[in-house]
């Protein structure tokens, strides 16, 4: 797990008796500190960028960190979902990817005829929908691991995007679906408002419906959900499904911003959205995290890009810092679990 | 009396192995049923099929008159089947509310929808009935381990309301890792729910299951081979009953145990510290000695073990091996010093499950089998050979997985692992015969004086009494961290349960 190696705040292995590390484990997180990480680091950034730089603490500068932090909020309300199981997902790009080209070409555009509207906009989040469903019944029905199965669709995704893509980029001529990025609600982009939409809606799913108190029971003890008679492999599939249409939401979203059809609507976003969910303190081992964490996470991310950039410091050196950031938040995170006979993998 | 459940011709079978062969057994209403055997007797196979957990192959169950099938866990809930599962069954980072009403219709959910409030007064007047204060909106994973066994309890006892009829409560081996006065609360608990369930409780406790059984099955081999009335019994014809032979008389083989050097110590401990586990812990092991720490969970025997081969940190203290003060910082250290740990988790951590016999049982000792790092698989495999044979381990060949092999061979090999290592002084056996049957027990006891005789100073936990007060040379006592019990003479002087337990809670 490569992939994890660099992230994973928590690769818990689970002993088959579960009460005296539990026991220690609680003992030994005193309070919410792993919770508040993301809150103390969001508050030490924005103090230090208002101080290095006027431009920062400005209207017009939150209004931008607002738009930058739409699209990666959505994919990590997502990523939650399915992380919150203990599984992961990888196919957000390739999701969006393959939504972007077949919604452009959908919606009134510069190559065909076609001009579908809402019905385009219902259907880019159905590709994700599907998507997330054959991602959820792969990795349920086969017993692939999901990292597996969503590196596989991820590439799927460019391919479907690749071969409908035509001879020339669809522009989308749609306006009122332009509209989304260029227009402006409560003084920002609707892409924002579209995002804390989401983020609400995410929430509220995880506080009080049964998929999400399920979702954090799988993550939590899976073997133990199955015995009490629920149908894990269903609530799996359903948080891959949220999360392929909410990844199939970002590719629209990306589409109004770009204004055209294009493969690389996803690319560079997996990874930003899952460190943001890490750093958000969301387990990767599953069960401990939530949507408003992944939120905090995302705005840690955006802000220190921004701040960064604003203090003209350079791309080789950002990416740098953002690699920097991510491990000590992971570590204050886990400070409190270390153990030296723990496994992590 | 017509029986609540009856159990006819019950037969589960995994591959070749037959588990459960062919079992009738009969559950009255309000009795509370023992039943024991030793491991892989059948006892808890049958449970899981009397749960739903899994399903026999042939045999039928009549509750209440009626034939009945048990699809899943939930399933059994329905028709008044409840189980408390050996290891709990709590999902630990959902709240106590939840994980009572998990899985079951409830009327603090209305269509996917949960109603908080709702669903926590309803869980807060299920708790009220074991008289528990525990929060229904707390997280599992933050409660004391009874609370936990308290919430199981109540899990299973928020089935009355949803079947007319008595219900049937299973206990898997509950008080395997409860402390006396916890153990006296479940006691109670079970005399209250007499009046409205049955009960099967299985435990390898004799006297427990003699203490709260009014029958008791006795299973081995997958069969039933006796019932009796607990009123009528003892605990030897129990035990005799369970091996199919009578338990040998010098059970923990006091004959081998023999002088030890009391002018040497081969571990010193003064005032020994890890911050939350214990404090202050002072003790000596004399090489050829079994020292015996007794405790109940919270006591920080555990911790102490880990602490004494490397794997915990400690803030204040001494170790000192043969005279000479060592920090150790991590296992690998234990190992250079010549300090084995065989752990509490055999499957966990005590052996590498997908590796061979041959390899667990070098896994110390490779720096004695390489030369310029190379491995010398003529020397590893005379060292294994020579292991095997030496402890009796079972098995086809060096090259089988571990995991193959049953749990009495299986430890055998991660006690092999220790005494392989040339240079053993102390070794810091963290029960290391749970889980094992009778035989298993009594080679693990018998390598373990064998391991004293050769002069390897031995630090003991136990799950019981008798075990510790059978094989130790010297006993102390502790209680959440410290020590508050000292016996220096045990095999001629020996302190009485009583007194332990006394100093224990």
């Amino acid at each position: 797990m490569t992939l994890n190696d660099t992230i994973t705040p928590d690769g818990e292995h689970v002993p088959a008796v579960r009460v005296p590390h539990a026991r220690r484990m609680s003992r030994l997180l005193p309070g919410r500190i792993d919770q508040l990480a993301p809150v103390i680091m969001l508050v030490v950034l924005t103090a230090a960028f208002s101080m290095l730089n006027d431009q920062f603490m400005t209207a017009d500068n939150w209004r931008t960190i607002a738009n930058q932090a739409a699209i990666p909020m959505v994919l990590a309300v997502g990523l939650t979902f399915v992380i919150l199981t203990g599984s992961i997902d990888l196919s957000a790009e390739g999701v969006m990817a393959s939504t972007s080209i077949c919604v452009s070409l959908m919606l009134a555009n510069s190559l065909n005829s076609n001009d579908l509207g809402l019905v385009a906009v219902a259907g880019g989040i159905a590709i994700g929908a599907v998507f997330g469903l054959v991602n959820g019944l792969l990795y349920t029905r086969l017993r692939l691991p999901s990292l597996i199965v969503t590196l596989g669709t991820w590439f799927i995704g460019l391919g479907i995007a690749s071969y409908v893509f035509p001879d020339q980029q669809p522009v989308v001529r749609d306006r009122s679906f332009r509209s989304w990025a260029l227009g402006e609600w409560f003084g920002v982009s609707r892409l924002v408002t579209i995002a804390v939409l989401v983020v609400v809606a995410g929430a509220v799913l995880l506080r009080y419906t049964r998929i999400g108190r399920h979702v954090y029971g799988i993550g939590g003890a899976e073997d133990l959900m199955r015995l009490a008679g629920i149908r894990v492999d269903t609530y799996k599939t359903l948080a891959f499904v949220i999360a392929g249409a909410l990844a199939g939401l970002a590719g629209l979203m990306a589409t109004a911003q770009l204004g055209v059809g294009n493969a690389n609507a996803g690319a560079d976003r997996l990874f930003p959205a899952l460190s943001a969910v890490v750093l958000g303190g969301t387990h990767l081992a599953g069960g401990r995290g939530g949507v408003l964490q992944s939120v905090l996470g995302v705005l840690v991310l955006v802000v220190l890009g921004n701040g960064m950039i604003l203090s003209g410091v350079g791309p080789y050196v950002q990416q740098a810092v953002v690699g920097a950031v991510i491990i000590v938040a992971v570590v204050a995170t886990g400070w409190g679990a270390r153990d030296r006979l723990r496994v992590v993998k | 009396m017509s029986p609540l459940l009856s159990i006819e011709g019950l037969t589960k079978r995994y591959g070749r192995t037959v588990a459960l062969d062919e079992v009738d057994l009969e559950i009255r209403p309000n009795e509370v049923v023992g039943l024991i055997g030793q491991n892989g007797a059948g006892k808890s196979t049958l449970l899981k099929l009397l749960a739903g957990v899994q399903q026999p192959d042939s045999g039928r169950l009549v509750m209440r008159g009626s034939p009945i099938k048990v699809r899943n866990p939930a399933h059994a809930a329905e028709q008044g089947i409840g189980m408390v599962f050996q290891e709990q069954s709590l999902v630990p980072n959902l709240t106590v509310a939840e994980n009572i009403f998990l899985g079951r219709p409830n009327p603090g959910t209305a269509g996917g929808v949960y109603k908080w409030r709702r669903l926590n007064a309803l869980a807060r007047e299920q708790l009220e009935k074991t008289g528990s204060e525990i929060s229904p909106s707390a997280l599992v994973q933050r409660l004391s381990f009874a609370d936990r066994q308290m919430v199981e309890l109540t899990k299973v006892l928020a089935l009355e309301e949803r079947t007319d009829g008595d219900l049937l409560i299973l206990f898997d081996e509950p008080t395997s890792v409860l402390s006396a006065a916890e153990i006296e609360t479940l006691f109670a608990q079970i005399r209250r729910l007499k009046r409205r369930a049955s009960i099967v409780f299985v435990s390898h406790r004799m006297d427990e299951v003699l203490a709260i059984s009014d029958r008791i099955y006795v299973m081995r081999d997958g069969r039933r081979v006796a019932e009796r009335d607990a009123a009528a019994c003892d605990e030897n014809e129990l035990y005799s009953l369970m091996v199919g032979e009578n338990r040998a008389e010098d059970y923990f083989l006091d004959a081998d145990r023999k002088p030890y050097d009391r002018s040497a110590t081969a571990l010193e401990v003064e005032g020994l510290t890890a911050e939350g586990s214990f404090s202050d812990v002072t003790f000596s092991v004399c090489p050829g000695q079994i020292v015996g720490v007794a405790g109940v969970i919270g006591s920080g025997r555990e911790a102490l073990c880990r602490a004494l081969f490397g794997a915990l940190p400690t803030a204040a203290g001494r170790v000192r091996l043969r005279g000479e003060e060592v920090t150790m910082a991590s296992p690998r250290d234990g190992v250079r010093l010549g300090v084995g740990y065989l752990p509490a988790e055999r499957k966990h951590e005590g052996m590498v499950a997908e590796r061979s016999i041959s390899e667990n049982l070098v896994l110390a000792s490779t720096p004695a089998l390489t030369r310029a790092g190379l491995l010398s698989w003529a020397r590893e495999s005379d060292l294994v050979e020579g292991w095997i044979e030496r402890l009796g381990v079972k098995a086809p060949s060096a090259r089988v997985k571990i995991s193959q092999l049953s749990g009495g061979n299986q430890q055998k090999v991660v006690l092999a692992k220790w005494l392989a290592l040339p240079h053993l002084r102390v070794l810091v056996l963290d029960h290391p015969t749970r889980g094992l049957d009778l035989k298993a027990k009594t080679d693990v006891y018998k390598h373990v004086r064998a391991a004293a005789a050769r002069g390897v100073a031995i630090v003991l936990l136990s799950d019981t009494l008798e075990e510790l007060l059978g094989l130790s040379d010297e006993i102390v006592v502790m209680r959440d961290g410290r020590v508050t019990g000292h016996f220096p003479d045990v095999p001629d002087t020996p302190p009485s349960s009583e007194e332990l337990v006394k100093l224990m809670v």
